[in-house]
């Protein structure tokens, strides 16, 4: 069994993630013995196997059980009840929040924001997705993991995922002919390709928003001292799917409904830089999305749109294989993803070199967002002027958003870049909100001031996630909510993120449960800076910023917290010694406070 | 030429600034680096402003006209941060280790001037393996500085160390199904033995051969030491 699982997946090093979640998947665990086994047939050290196992949510040394459930744990799944939900379920199962029950039945964990937040409460149930969760559901959920009913048998409208796109623009207004961007592209050359990406303005939609054409330009030229085009340097393509932002869910649909124009928009970016191979890197909580995707490109495959000479077009080969993640955030980043690609913990490179010159395999490789992709397909069967026609002169084109949170209106927006975040409110039925997190917690958290700045690299940059909190919401624990993931979600290669996540989680644990003082806003502020200074990579960059903007707009917000003392313990001296007194048949709580000499 | 801290120095193409800093005589504090291995970058304790911008210096590649700061206010307080922060993670007990004295940790702290641990100590459940005859494993001190790990997989060509886990659970595990260092093929002749900077890794019975007071760093601050040794002048692994 193990030796087939090893087989599909060709028996390289490099597809031990892969290899991994299929025998999590059919054994709901990666024993010891296995980690020894692969290690052998892989020719890898134990230690990689062991490495990979223990560093992906998803994976596990022990059993997760026959129903290895999961409630997404994002700020607006929390704010919906979640984590209500998911403690009835555990009480009902008799199981502990983050145990396997003793007779190997189920599992209950939390995760990471799963990508449905415009349909939550979500869970992911063997890898398959819970939708729009409820108490009602989560009682008959109970039921079904106890009576050992099969998924199949579960209610469909459970699983049932839609795409609530509310506003169509540029990318999603019109459906592309199958193919259209590649016929184009097969009369140009690289330049003549890479020049018409240019002309658009396309920076990348994942976020960071480095311009398109710059980063194929750069593969296409190589390392210093190699030739431009060089046939003999092996390029890839990689689109990241990984979609880890809490809040976005752009790229899912687009996966969903405009999965022909992902893979164009890569054979395009094939074609341009000389690659024959590209990955699609599909985060874990979309492997719901996985057998239609190798539909689309076995579709694709039969129509002479990928694989051997492409639309009939001698040695325009490309083809393209699906490498899932396993619950990891930092496999976000496009070293961490390379890492991942590679079989590796996704722990982000050294930069310089980037992937661009050094990625995959250390070669010259395209990391792009699958919106990225989409757009390049669309300019290309359509024309940089187009995509000219809306967006800024820094920010051209549109911005897909993925809206959630407190409004009557949740999903896709897709907006012209320059339009102010108070347009997107008033589109989507957000009734006087108290703050916006733009671009998810490692973006920007904007209050009311605000709402007249506008989405784009010149201003509020995203990738698209676009959380709403009302008034009634408690922007501290707002705040707290997106610490934890930081520090939940550090690959750990760093000091300052690995211990400085969790001490700012400490802090902050600490002002919300009403023990901190002034001391601990200066405390705060001052190791925020020295995560974002030291840090290795945009997590540890970025994971302050909840605290720090939140504390900046609502300074009441966490004063009116604060103990009038100049110091308070970091923990509850009297909880501390509840065990003790239970051990020793006590039941004298907060004696010390009474003891006198 | 680049400069640091005003002074001009010079280097040669495709070093890093830790390399042309050490060539020049210019001690950079860190802990993950070592001059037989490539860049490594985990540490932190090495980083610098670069033309304004943080920067790791064991990574970072020199270049013409970088105007390096490394003795700023700034970044002496973020030093004796980071340390803190490694002081906190593990279960660091200065006063019954065996270490003391010859502790990259401890002797880095003392040169950075740090005199407490600041941020609250996390006191995690890390393990002792005694299970070798020779070679004991306190994982209480480990730093994660993947020194054993580089050293056993590049220079031993075992691969007996690996970091798994991810964020503070990350702990330092080795190449065997029982999880015990002796059912692995390390010996105590390798070079992921003697590499440990800090008591993670001791040979059995060789603790006290050395009384504390006459050990490396008892005599030798860190900056000179390592000047020394990086420069080439012989290998200070313990």
């Amino acid at each position: 069994m193990l030796c087939e699982i090893v087989d599909h997946h060709g028996g390289e090093a490099t597809s031990l993630l892969q290899v991994l979640i299929d025998v999590q998947m059919r054994f709901r665990c990666v024993p010891a013995g296995v980690m020894t086994f692969l290690a052998e047939i892989l020719h890898l050290p134990r230690t990689q196997i062991q490495a990979v196992v223990e560093f992906y949510s998803f994976l596990s040394v022990t059993s997760t059980g026959r129903f290895d459930v999961r409630f997404s744990d994002s700020v607006t799944d929390q704010l919906l009840g979640s984590r209500d939900l998911a403690t009835r379920l555990c009480q009902r199962l008799g199981v502990k929040l983050g145990e396997t029950r003793a007779d190997d039945a189920v599992s209950v964990h939390l995760t990471s924001c799963t990508g449905l937040s415009d349909q939550g409460p979500a869970a992911l149930v063997n890898g398959q997705v819970l939708t729009r969760l409820d108490g009602d559901r989560i009682v008959q959920m109970a039921d079904f993991i106890d009576q050992e009913i099969d998924l199949d048998a579960w209610p469909k409208a459970w699983f049932r995922v839609e795409d609530q796109v509310q506003l169509e623009g540029l990318l999603l207004a019109e459906e592309l002919p199958l193919g259209a961007c590649l016929e184009r592209a097969g009369t140009l050359d690289a330049v003549g390709i890479i020049s018409e990406i240019d002309r658009s303005g396309l920076r990348g939609r994942g976020g960071a928003g480095f311009k398109t054409a710059v980063k194929w330009r750069f593969c296409y030229e190589g390392a210093e001292g190699t030739l431009p085009g060089d046939p003999s340097i092996t390029r890839y393509v990689v689109c990241n799917a990984d979609e880890g932002e809490p809040g976005t869910f752009k790229d899912r649909v687009l996966l969903s409904r405009n999965a022909h124009d992902v893979f164009e928009g890569m054979t395009v970016c094939a074609r341009a830089i000389g690659a024959l191979r590209g990955f699609l890197y599909l985060r874990g909580e979309y492997r719901y999305l996985l057998d239609t995707l190798l539909k689309v490109l076995e579709a694709r495959r039969s129509r002479g749109l990928l694989g051997r000479n492409i639309l009939g077009v001698e040695g325009f080969d490309f083809n393209i294989e699906i490498h899932l993640g396993a619950g990891a955030y930092i496999c976000g980043e496009e070293s961490a993803l390379i890492e991942s690609l590679e079989g590796k913990p996704g722990h982000p490179r050294n930069r310089p070199p980037y992937p661009v010159t050094c990625g995959y395999l250390g070669q010259p490789t395209v990391v792009n967002n699958v919106e990225t992709f989409v757009a390049a397909a669309r300019i290309m069967a359509f024309g940089a002027d187009w995509f000219l026609s809306e967006g800024t002169a820094q920010s051209t084109g549109t911005k897909m958003l993925s809206v959630s949170g407190d409004c009557e209106r949740p999903g896709i927006y897709e907006v012209p870049f320059g339009t102010p975040v108070s347009v997107v409110m008033h589109r989507c039925g957000a009734d006087d909100p108290m703050g916006v997190q733009v671009g998810g917690p490692s973006g920007t958290f904007i209050g009311k001031a605000e709402f007249e700045r506008i989405l784009g690299f010149e201003d509020l940059s995203t990738g698209g996630s676009m959380m709403v909190f009302s008034q009634a919401r408690d922007v501290v624990a707002i705040a707290r909510g997106f610490t934890h993931f930081f520090a939940h979600e550090s690959c750990g290669f760093c000091t300052p993120c690995r211990v400085g996540t969790s001490l700012l989680r400490q802090l902050i644990d600490k002002i919300a449960e009403g023990h901190g003082t002034p001391h601990d806003l200066v405390e705060m502020t001052q190791l925020a800076a020295i995560v974002k200074n030291a840090s290795h990579c945009g997590l540890g960059q970025t994971a302050a910023n909840p605290l720090m903007q939140t504390l900046e707009r609502f300074p009441e917000r966490y004063q009116e917290r604060l103990k009038t003392t100049l110091f308070e313990p970091g923990f509850d001296l009297d909880g501390a010694l509840e065990v003790s007194r239970q051990m020793t048949g006590r039941a004298d709580a907060n004696a010390h406070l009474t003891q006198v000499g | 030429m680049l400069t640091i801290d005003g002074v001009a120095l010079s280097f040669e193409a495709g070093q890093t600034i830790m390399e042309a800093a050490t060539a020049a005589g210019v001690y950079l504090p860190h802990l993950c680096h070592h001059p037989e291995f490539k860049p490594h970058g985990s540490c932190k304790l090495c980083t610098v402003k670069v033309n304004g911008r943080f920067a790791s210096a064991c990574t970072l590649p020199a270049a013409e006209g970088q105007e390096v700061l490394s003795e700023t206010l700034e970044l002496r307080q973020l030093r004796v941060r980071i340390t803190q922060m490694l002081f906190v993670e593990g279960n660091h007990f200065c006063p019954g280790c065996e270490q003391s004295g010859d502790c990259k940790l401890q002797a880095t702290a003392y040169a950075l001037g740090m005199l407490d641990s600041h941020f609250p100590h996390f006191f995690p459940a890390r393990r002792v393996d005694a299970s070798h005859p020779d070679i004991l494993l306190d994982l209480d001190r480990c730093i994660l500085c993947e020194l054993c790990v580089r050293a056993s997989r590049d220079m031993d060509g075992k691969s007996v160390f690996g970091i798994a886990g991810r964020g503070m659970e990350s702990h330092l595990v080795v190449d065997a199904e029982s999880g015990a260092l002796v059912d692995t093929v390390i010996e105590v002749s390798d070079r992921a033995v003697k590499i440990c900077p800090v008591g993670a890794i001791l040979i059995k019975r060789t603790a006290y051969e050395k009384p504390i007071g006459q050990r490396l760093y008892d005599h030798h601050p860190i900056q000179a030491v390592l000047l020394q040794a990086d420069q080439g002048g012989g290998s200070c692994d313990q």
